[in-house]
């Protein structure tokens, strides 16, 4: 405050240098980083929504969806999301072992639900529903496609993490780690919503 | 004014973790918005699609708002509004941009196809 009294500029902007927390804004960054891929999965949908109609005489979702399979696969990232949850709570008590205990329950959800889809995606082509057969397939594949790439890379990242965790422990920056995977792994189950509320309920109706 | 907003900060980033209730919260109530509209789809609906559609879209919006809160953790006071008012940005452009594209083409589908006639569209194809 003496430096308001000899400069003026003072009075209006805070001239001394001053240190936020590390990673203080982080979590806010990889907000708007999550909000701008929403929009590109905004862009998906919208493609998807256009063109759900566009069979060109070939299947339409009632012949090739399976309602159970698609529960199954919600149920596993559901458990997916919670038990990450319990990784943040474990972390947040500073139990090392018990968050990558609860990250490896985590990962394995998540390969569950990616091992499901490539089953799902398979049998597709494998009748002959590919992408290449409508607009319809195309648009499919392509969005839950890029969700299911969005799991393969936050899968990636879990594991990259628990290596990281096993060798430097709960440090700051592994905190910070956890905090934005964490937001991307309840971000992805966000996601999902909306790819099993349009993508197959409204298909089977 | 720095130490009053590294004191803040530190108090957000001590409550962004949740709680074990909360989770359980959510996560309870996430099962049954999802069971719901699953079961209602399988037992083929209402008589109404146009219902059944807008009940299945209902339970969507209100699981996703479930899961903003419980599992995200949003609210007025993360990161001083910042994150809510980015969050609200983005829905608003999603909204308009779904909203807009399938009302867009929609009325291209309805008011284009029936000019043209089939010598002109094989005549397009080949």
């Amino acid at each position: 405050m003496s430096t308001a009294s000899t400069n003026p500029i003072a009075r209006y902007w805070q001239l001394e240098p001053h240190h936020h927390p590390e990673g203080s804004s982080t979590s806010l960054g990889f907000w708007v980083y999550l909000m701008s891929d929403c929009l590109m999965f905004a862009v998906l949908f919208a493609v998807y929504g256009v063109l759900a109609n566009s069979f060109a005489a070939g299947p339409g979702p009632k012949d090739l969806f399976d309602l159970e399979l698609v529960a199954v696969n919600t149920a596993m990232l559901l458990l997916s999301s919670i038990t990450f949850g319990f990784a943040m709570l474990a972390m947040g008590k500073g139990d090392k072992a018990g968050t990558l205990r609860w990250l490896l329950v985590t990962l394995f959800f998540g390969l569950c639900f990616l091992a499901i889809e490539l089953y799902e995606f398979h049998h597709l082509i494998h009748i002959g529903a590919g992408p290449q057969r409508s607009g319809f397939l195309s648009a499919f594949f392509v969005l839950v496609g890029t969700h299911g790439l969005h799991v393969t890379f936050g899968s990636i990242w879990l594991v990259t993490l628990m290596v990281q965790l096993r060798r430097k422990g709960l440090i700051t920056a592994n905190r910070r780690r956890m905090v934005c995977l964490s937001m991307f792994w309840h971000f992805l189950d966000v996601i999902w919503i909306g790819v099993f509320t349009f993508v197959y309920l409204l298909g089977m109706i | 004014m720095s130490d009053t907003h590294a004191h803040h900060d530190d108090h957000d980033h001590g409550h962004a973790h949740g709680s074990y209730a909360g989770y359980i919260k959510g996560f309870v109530l996430s099962v049954i918005l999802t069971a719901i509209p699953f079961g209602l789809v399988m037992a083929g609906g209402f008589d109404s699609r146009a219902l059944t559609a807008v009940t299945v879209i209902g339970f969507a919006v209100v699981q996703i708002l479930v899961h903003m809160v419980y599992f995200l953790h949003m609210n007025g006071t993360q990161e001083e509004g910042w994150t809510l008012l980015s969050t609200i940005f983005t829905i608003v452009v999603v909204v308009i941009l779904l909203a807009g594209s399938l009302w867009v083409m929609y009325h291209m589908n309805n008011n284009m196809m029936p000019q043209m006639n089939h010598e002109l569209m094989q005549g397009l194809g080949s």
